[in-house]
C-alpha cells in the first residue's frame, strides 16, 4: 500500500562550526522526520541545538552533512543545494519566530499579501486571500492597522497568518510565544495545532513553554545537539472553539 | 504591491526632507545650465537681432564686443561704395555706470545710426522708437527706467521714448538705444576744464606742425571744438554694419572688404563665434566644472541616503529573502526608492526655478533640451546612487532575521 511521504524527513544532520581549536558541533547525526497534519515540539535547553536543526530544516542554515527531503524529494545533501533553495523556501515553508518579525511599513493584511505575492498570486488574489486567514486568525479587524498599532498577540496570528499565505508544507516556529503571556501563548499554539489538522501541514514549534505540550502530537527533547527522546502525547478532540 | 511606495509613505518626513534638499541641488544645477545658456543668449543677442551681414572693424582686432575696435565714421560712406552693399550703418557700443537713487545704474549705450537707423527693428513693449535726433532713448526694462522718464548722462537729458524687454549686453547690463551722436556725446563727454586744456595742448601741437604753420585757419580753429576739425580728429565709431542687397554674394562682398588694409571683416555668424570662444567659453567651462560637482554631490547624497534606508530595512530584507523574496523584489524596493527621490526632487527642482530663476540678476535660459539631458542625468545617478544600498541588500543573508 502506497502511504503519503512525510512533510520533511532529515537524515544524519550535522552542523558544525569553526575548526580546529574553535570547533563546535551544534548539531550532531539528527534524524527526524514530520508527517503532514502533524504537530511536533521540539524541546531542549539553551545551547541544545534546537534553533541550529530548525535553520537547517529551515533551508536558511544548512547543514555540514547529511539530507533534507521535503515530501520524498531531496532538496539538499550537505551544503549542497539541489533546487534553489530561496524558491522552495517562499512554496513550501513558513516561519514564525519569537518575535512576529512583520513588516513595519506594510498593514497586517499587507503583510500576508507580500508573502503571496512574492510567490506570483496576482494582488488582488493575494488580498483576498490574506483577509480570510486574517478572518480565520480572529485577527479580521486590524486588517489595515501596521504592526506598531498590534498587540503582541495580534501580531503573532498575523506572522502564523503569513506563514500560512502559500499553503506551505512545512511550518517552522521558533519560540513563537515567548513574548506572549500564557493565556495568549496557548493561543497561539492551539492555532498551529488548528492549521496543521485542518490545512495539512507539518509543524515544527521550538519551544521552552511546558504547558501547552497537550497540543503536540509529538515532542522532541534535544540535548547537546541530538534528539535524547521522544514521546507521542495521547490522541486530543482535533475541532477547536475559534480564536479571539 | 509596490514595497518603496510602502516604506516611503512610512518614513514620509525623512524622504520628503531628501527630496527637498536634492530637489535644491538639483535646482542649482538646472539654474548652472540656465545661467550658460543665458550666458550665451545675451552675448549673441544684439548681434542676432541687429541684422547685419557683415562688421567692418578697426584692422586686425576681434572687435567691436571681443575688444576695443576704433573705425573712422566715414568707413560707412567708403562700404556703400562696394557692390552688392545696401546700406551701412556706423555701430557705437559701450558701457557707463551712473549712479540712480543712490544705486549704480549701469547702460550699454547703442548707436543707432540717425536718420538711417530709428530704431524700428528694435522689439518695444511699450512706447516707440526714436523720433528726433537728439535727446531721446529706448531703454530695456531690467534698467528700471519708466517710460517718458528723464535721465541725465553727460551734460544732456535724455528722455525715455520706448521700452524694451530682455534686451541685454554680452555683461547682462540692460541696452539703452541712443542716435549715434549722443551715444559719442555720452562717451566722450568729458569736464569743461579738461576740454580746455586739450583745445590748448592742440593748439601747442599746431603750432609745433609745418600744417599749424601754413593753414593758420585750421591753427585758429584747434582752440574750438573738436567737430571743426575733421583733418585732425576724424569721428571714431565702433564698427560699421553693411547689409547686403537682396541675392548678393557676402563671399565676393566679404572678399572685396579684405582687401582694404584698415578694416577686418566679419560675418555675423564669425561675431558670433568670437563672442562665445573669447567671452564666453570660460564662463561655459567654469559653469560646467561647478555643474558636474554639484551632480557629483547630489550623488553622493541620494546614495547616502538610499544606503540609510537601505540599512534600517536590513531586518525587513532578511525577512523577504528568508520567505523566498526574488532578488529582483528587494532590488526594486531600493531601486524604486532611488528614482523616486531623483524623480521628485527633479520634478520640485523644475517647479522651484520657475520662481526663483527669474528672481536671478541674471537671465537663466532654461530650455527643454537641457532639461531632457538633466532628466537623463539624474535618472543615471539615481541609478548609481541606489548600486550602494542595493548591493549592501544582496549580501544580507536571510538568517539575520533570527539575531
Amino acid at each position: 500500500m502506497k502511504t503519503n511521504p512525510p512533510a520533511i524527513e532529515a537524515f544524519n544532520l550535522t552542523k558544525i562550526y569553526g575548526h580546529g581549536n574553535t570547533e563546535v558541533v551544534a548539531m550532531n547525526h539528527v534524524s527526524l522526520r514530520v508527517e503532514r497534519g502533524e504537530v511536533v515540539a521540539l524541546l531542549g535547553p539553551s545551547g541544545a541545538g534546537k534553533s541550529t536543526l530548525l535553520t537547517a530544516l529551515g533551508l536558511i542554515n544548512p547543514p555540514t552533512s547529511g539530507r533534507i527531503e521535503f515530501s520524498g524529494t531531496l532538496v539538499l545533501e550537505a551544503d549542497h543545494p539541489q533546487v534553489d533553495l530561496r524558491s522552495f523556501r517562499r512554496k513550501h515553508l513558513g516561519f514564525v519566530f519569537q518575535k512576529a518579525n512583520l513588516i513595519p511599513f506594510l498593514t497586517a493584511v499587507e503583510n500576508i499579501q507580500i508573502a503571496m505575492e512574492i510567490n506570483d498570486i496576482p494582488p488582488r488574489t493575494a488580498r483576498r486571500r490574506a483577509l480570510e486567514l486574517l478572518d480565520y486568525l480572529g485577527v479580521a479587524p486590524r486588517a489595515g492597522n501596521r504592526p506598531d498599532a498590534l498587540s503582541g498577540g495580534q501580531q503573532q496570528r498575523v506572522a502564523v497568518a503569513r506563514a500560512l499565505a502559500n499553503q506551505p508544507s512545512l511550518i517552522l516556529a521558533d519560540e513563537p510565544t515567548a513574548a506572549l503571556d500564557s493565556h495568549r501563548g496557548r493561543q497561539v499554539m492551539e492555532l498551529f495545532r488548528k492549521v496543521a489538522h485542518e490545512q495539512g501541514a507539518g509543524v515544527i514549534v521550538v519551544t521552552h513553554d511546558h504547558r501547552a505540550l497537550d497540543v503536540f502530537d509529538r515532542i522532541l527533547e534535544m540535548e547537546d545537539g541530538q534528539i535524547r527522546s521522544e514521546s507521542r502525547v495521547p490522541a486530543r478532540p482535533k475541532e477547536f472553539p475559534a480564536q479571539n | 504591491m509596490n514595497l518603496a511606495a510602502k516604506d516611503i509613505r512610512h518614513n514620509l518626513a525623512r524622504f520628503a526632507l531628501t527630496t527637498f534638499g536634492i530637489g535644491l541641488l538639483l535646482m542649482i544645477v538646472m539654474g548652472m545650465a540656465g545661467i550658460y545658456r543665458g550666458l550665451v543668449a545675451e552675448a549673441v543677442l544684439l548681434v542676432d537681432k541687429i541684422g547685419a551681414d557683415l562688421w567692418l572693424v578697426q584692422g586686425s582686432t576681434r572687435g567691436p564686443f571681443a575688444e576695443i575696435s576704433r573705425v573712422p565714421a566715414n568707413l560707412e560712406d567708403r562700404a556703400r561704395a562696394v557692390p552688392g552693399v545696401a546700406s551701412a550703418r556706423r555701430f557705437v557700443s559701450h558701457t557707463v555706470q551712473r549712479e540712480r537713487h543712490g544705486r549704480p545704474l549701469r547702460i550699454v549705450v547703442q548707436g543707432l545710426a540717425w536718420p538711417e537707423d530709428q530704431g524700428n527693428w528694435v522689439p518695444l513693449v511699450a512706447g516707440r522708437p526714436l523720433r528726433q535726433a537728439h535727446y531721446e532713448m529706448i531703454a530695456d526694462r531690467t534698467l528700471g527706467l519708466a517710460l517718458g522718464e528723464k535721465v541725465q548722462l553727460g551734460k544732456d537729458v535724455y528722455q525715455v521714448v520706448g521700452l524694451t524687454k530682455g534686451m541685454l549686453g554680452s555683461g547682462g547690463d540692460g541696452l539703452a538705444f541712443f542716435t549715434v551722436s549722443d551715444a559719442l556725446a555720452i562717451q566722450f563727454d568729458v569736464p569743461g576744464e579738461a576740454t580746455r586744456l586739450e583745445r590748448q595742448a592742440r593748439h601747442a601741437r599746431g603750432e609745433a606742425q609745418d600744417l599749424g604753420r601754413v593753414q593758420p585757419l585750421l591753427l585758429e580753429r584747434s582752440l574750438g571744438p573738436a567737430t571743426t576739425l575733421p583733418a585732425f580728429t576724424p569721428p571714431q565709431v565702433s564698427a560699421v554694419m553693411v547689409t547686403l542687397q537682396p541675392g548678393a554674394d557676402a563671399a565676393k562682398v566679404a572678399a572685396t572688404f579684405a582687401t582694404w588694409y584698415d578694416v577686418t571683416v566679419y560675418s555675423t555668424q564669425q561675431q558670433i563665434e568670437l563672442l562665445l570662444s573669447g567671452m564666453v567659453d570660460k564662463s561655459r567651462r567654469q559653469i560646467g566644472l561647478f555643474s558636474v560637482l554639484l551632480m557629483i554631490i547630489s550623488t553622493i547624497i541620494i546614495a547616502l541616503i538610499i544606503y540609510t534606508l537601505t540599512l534600517d530595512k536590513i531586518h525587513d530584507i532578511a525577512l523577504l529573502k528568508l520567505i523566498g523574496a526574488r532578488n529582483s523584489v528587494i532590488v526594486g524596493l531600493i531601486l524604486h526608492e532611488a528614482l523616486l527621490i531623483g524623480a521628485l526632487a527633479y520634478g520640485l527642482a523644475w517647479w522651484l526655478g520657475q520662481f526663483a530663476f527669474p528672481k536671478f540678476p541674471r537671465l537663466v535660459l532654461i530650455e527643454t533640451p537641457d532639461l531632457i539631458a538633466l532628466a537623463g542625468i539624474v535618472l543615471g545617478i539615481s541609478i548609481l546612487a541606489s548600486l550602494l544600498g542595493i548591493g549592501k541588500a544582496l549580501r544580507i543573508e536571510p538568517n539575520k532575521v533570527l539575531s
